[in-house]
C-alpha cells in the first residue's frame, strides 16, 4: 500500500480524508477495514442505549486505534465537526420528545428524549470516529480495490472509480470558473447573483458530460469493452482476517453483556 | 434536518435509525441501484459508455454540491442535485450517480453513517430522483412540447422532491427513530423547513437546466424527444422540414424471473427480519410497561392503523403478526412502486413521436 499521491501541499478533493502513514491500520487491506467498520458500526447501533458504559468501552477501543494510527487529536476533532447538525437535534430531543418527564435542573425533560438524544450522540459520534479511521488510513484507490474484492457490482465500482479519477478535473474546472468570475469583480452576495452561479453550474455540466464522451471514445478506440481490469493490491492474510474478527468479538461481547445487563435491570424493576 | 450551510439537509448519521430500519432501507436501496445499473446502460449511448459517462456526471453532482449559493443575510445554500441529475441525464443514471456520490461521501469523507448508508442512498439517491423526475415528467405532459419547458418542469420537480424526501425521512423515523416524537409535529416542522430549502433547490435547478437548454438542448434527457425538426433551405430558396430523429423505444423490459426473485428476497427479509427485530418490546418499552407509565405515553399516529406497532391486529402470535406486517409492507410498497412506474413509463412506441437517438 503506497502512500498514494496525497502529500501535504498537493492535497486534492479526490484524496478524501486520507493521511499518508505507515501504521498497522494503514497496512491493513481495505476490504478487511470495510468489513470491520460495518460490523463495528452495526454492533454499536444495535447496543441498548440504556447501557451508557458500553459506549464508553467502544469509545476507548476507538481512541486506542486513533493512537495506533498516530492521528493528531486536533485533526480528528476538526473532522468530527461534520456531525454538528445532528448534535443540535440530539440536544433538542429531550425537550420535544413524548413520554414521562423528569425534573433536571428545573427543566421538564422527556426520559425517552434524553435516552434518544444520548443514543444519537453516542452512536453518531462513534460512527463518525470509526469512519474517520477508515478514510484517514485508506487511499481511494485501495478503497476501490476493496469494494471490487467484496463483490460490489463491477459496473458500480467502475463508475465510482471514474468519479474518483475525474473528481479533481471537474472540481478544478469549477474553481477556474470561480476564479474567472472573481477576476472580473464578481462576488456572490445576494439572491440576485444566483443566476450567474447557476449558469456556471450549467456550463460545468456540459463540460463534464462532453468530457465523459471524449473519455469514452478515447477508451473505446484503445479497446475498452466495458469492464476495467482488476487493480492489484496486497491480498489480506488469514491472520489479518482473524485479527479483525477477534476485535469484533470483543466489541460483540460488550454488546451482549450490555443486553444481558439491560434484562437484569428490567427484572429488578419488575421485582420492585 | 437542521439548518446548516455546508451539509446536504438529509445525511443520516449512525444511531439515528435502528438496525432493522437501516437493513431494510439498505436492501431496498441495493435492489433499486441494481435495477438502475441495468437500465442506465440503455439510457446512455452504448453499454460501454455507462461507466465513464455516469462517473463524470457523478463527479459533476459532487462538485455542484460543493458550490455555495448566496441566500442572503450571510448564509448560503447548496444543491442536493437529485432532481437536477434526473432531468439532465435520466432517472436511472441519476440514481446511480447519486448513490455513488453518497457512498463516496460516507467512505472517503466520513459524511453520513456507514450503517445508515442504505438509508442515505434511499433518501438522497432514490427518493429525490424518483419524485423529482416523476413530477417533472408529469408537468411535461401539460407544458408546451419544446425544450424550454424543461426549465419550469425541473424547477417544480426539485421543489417537490426536497419536502417529499423530508416526509419519507419522517416515515423512516416513525418506524426506527431514536425517541418517540409527536410525528405530526415533526412532519410539520420538517415540511416547513424543507419547503424553504426546496425553493432554493428549485431556483438553482431551474436556472441550471435553463443554462444547459440554452446551449446544448439535446443533452437534457427530459425533453430530448421534443427536439425541433431541422429546417433545410436549398440553394434555390425552397425549404423543407426534416424530422430530427428516428422513432423507436429502445427500452428493454426487465425479465419476469428477475422481478420474482427480487420480490421473493424482499418478502423473506421483511418477514424474517421484522419478526426477529421487534417481536420483543425494546428495553424502555419493557421497563415502561412494568413501571406502568406506558399508558401515559401517547401512541404514535400510525398506532391505530392495522400495522401500528409493527404487528397485524387480530393475530395473537406476535412473531407471526410482525412477520406478516413486514410482508404486507413490502406488498404495499410494491403496489405504490408499480403505480409510480406506470405513471413515469414512457408511452408505447408509435403513440407519439419519440426520439431515442442516443448521444
Amino acid at each position: 500500500m503506497g502512500a498514494g499521491h496525497a502529500h501535504g501541499a498537493s492535497r486534492s478533493v479526490s484524496d478524501g480524508l486520507y493521511l499518508p502513514g505507515d501504521t498497522p491500520l494503514h497496512r491493513l487491506p481495505a476490504e478487511v477495514k470495510l468489513v470491520g467498520l460495518l460490523a463495528f458500526v452495526i454492533t454499536v447501533v444495535a447496543t441498548s442505549r440504556e447501557q451508557a458504559w458500553a459506549f464508553g468501552v467502544y469509545g476507548l477501543l476507538l481512541l486506542g486505534l486513533v493512537a495506533l494510527t498516530r492521528l493528531r487529536p486536533g485533526t480528528v476533532l476538526r473532522r468530527m465537526v461534520i456531525e454538528v447538525p445532528f448534535l443540535v437535534f440530539a440536544v433538542l430531543l429531550p425537550f420535544v420528545a413524548l413520554g414521562e418527564r423528569v425534573d433536571v435542573l428545573g427543566l421538564q425533560l422527556s426520559v425517552d428524549g434524553l435516552l434518544g438524544g444520548f443514543n444519537i450522540l453516542a452512536k453518531g459520534t462513534l460512527g463518525v470516529l470509526a469512519a474517520i479511521l477508515l478514510s484517514a488510513t485508506t487511499t481511494p484507490r485501495d478503497l476501490i480495490v476493496g469494494l471490487q474484492r467484496l463483490r460490489v457490482p463491477a459496473l458500480f465500482v467502475t463508475i465510482l472509480s471514474f468519479m474518483v479519477r475525474y473528481l479533481d478535473v471537474v472540481v478544478d474546472d469549477m474553481r477556474r470558473m470561480a476564479l474567472a468570475r472573481a477576476a472580473r469583480g464578481f462576488e456572490a452576495r445576494h439572491l440576485g447573483h444566483v443566476p450567474v452561479v447557476a449558469k456556471a453550474a450549467g456550463a460545468l455540466f456540459i463540460r463534464s458530460y462532453e468530457r465523459g464522451e471524449r473519455v469514452h471514445l478515447a477508451m473505446v478506440s484503445r479497446g475498452f469493452t466495458g469492464t476495467m481490469p482488476q487493480l492489484s493490491a496486497p491480498v489480506p492474510t488469514s491472520r489479518q482476517w482473524a485479527l479483525v474478527s477477534l476485535a469484533w468479538m470483543v466489541v460483540a461481547s460488550v454488546a451482549v453483556t450490555a443486553a444481558v445487563a439491560g434484562d437484569r435491570t428490567a427484572w429488578l424493576v419488575m421485582a420492585g | 434536518m437542521t439548518p446548516d450551510r455546508e451539509e446536504p439537509p438529509v445525511h443520516v448519521p449512525d444511531g439515528f435509525l435502528d438496525v432493522p430500519t437501516s437493513i431494510a432501507t439498505g436492501v431496498v436501496a441495493a435492489g433499486v441501484v441494481a435495477v438502475s445499473l441495468r437500465r442506465a446502460r440503455e439510457e446512455l449511448a452504448e453499454s460501454t459508455a455507462a461507466a465513464p459517462m455516469a462517473g463524470l456526471v457523478a463527479a459533476f453532482v459532487f462538485a455542484v454540491q460543493m458550490l455555495n449559493f448566496p441566500v442572503g443575510v450571510g448564509t448560503s445554500g447548496h444543491l442536493m442535485g437529485g432532481a437536477l441529475a434526473a432531468v439532465l441525464v435520466g432517472p436511472w443514471t441519476a440514481i446511480i450517480c447519486l448513490a455513488v456520490v453518497v457512498t463516496l461521501q460516507a467512505l472517503l469523507f466520513a459524511d453520513g453513517g456507514v450503517s445508515a448508508l442504505g438509508s442515505n442512498v434511499f433518501l438522497i439517491g432514490i427518493v429525490t430522483v424518483v419524485v423529482g423526475y416523476a413530477v417533472a415528467r408529469g408537468l411535461m405532459a401539460v407544458l408546451p412540447k419544446r425544450p424550454a419547458s424543461a426549465v419550469p418542469a425541473a424547477a417544480v420537480g426539485a421543489l417537490v422532491s426536497v419536502p417529499a424526501t423530508a416526509l419519507v425521512f419522517v416515515g423512516l423515523y416513525s418506524v426506527g427513530g431514536a425517541a418517540e416524537l409527536d410525528l405530526s409535529q415533526l412532519a410539520v416542522f420538517m415540511l416547513s423547513w424543507h419547503v424553504l430549502i426546496g425553493i432554493g433547490e428549485a431556483v438553482i435547478t431551474g436556472l441550471t437546466v435553463g443554462a444547459v437548454v440554452a446551449t446544448r438542448p439535446d443533452l437534457v434527457r427530459l425533453t430530448r424527444r421534443y427536439r425541433t425538426s431541422l429546417l433545410l433551405t436549398d440553394a434555390d430558396g425552397t425549404s423543407r422540414e426534416v424530422s430530427a430523429a428516428p422513432v423507436t423505444d429502445g427500452v428493454k423490459r426487465i425479465g419476469v424471473r428477475w422481478v420474482a426473485g427480487a420480490l421473493g428476497v424482499c418478502l423473506v427479509l421483511a418477514g424474517l427480519v421484522s419478526s426477529f427485530a421487534s417481536a420483543n418490546p425494546d428495553g424502555l418499552e419493557y421497563v415502561a410497561e412494568r413501571v406502568g407509565f406506558i399508558d401515559t405515553a401517547e401512541d404514535s399516529v400510525v398506532a391505530g392503523s392495522p400495522f401500528g406497532d409493527y404487528a397485524v391486529v387480530g393475530i395473537d402470535n406476535p412473531i407471526l403478526a410482525t412477520g406478516l406486517a413486514g410482508v404486507l409492507g413490502v406488498v404495499i410498497a410494491l403496489g405504490v412502486g408499480l403505480l409510480i412506474a406506470r405513471a413515469v413509463r414512457p408511452k408505447a412506441p408509435g403513440a407519439s413521436a419519440r426520439d431515442t437517438e442516443k448521444v
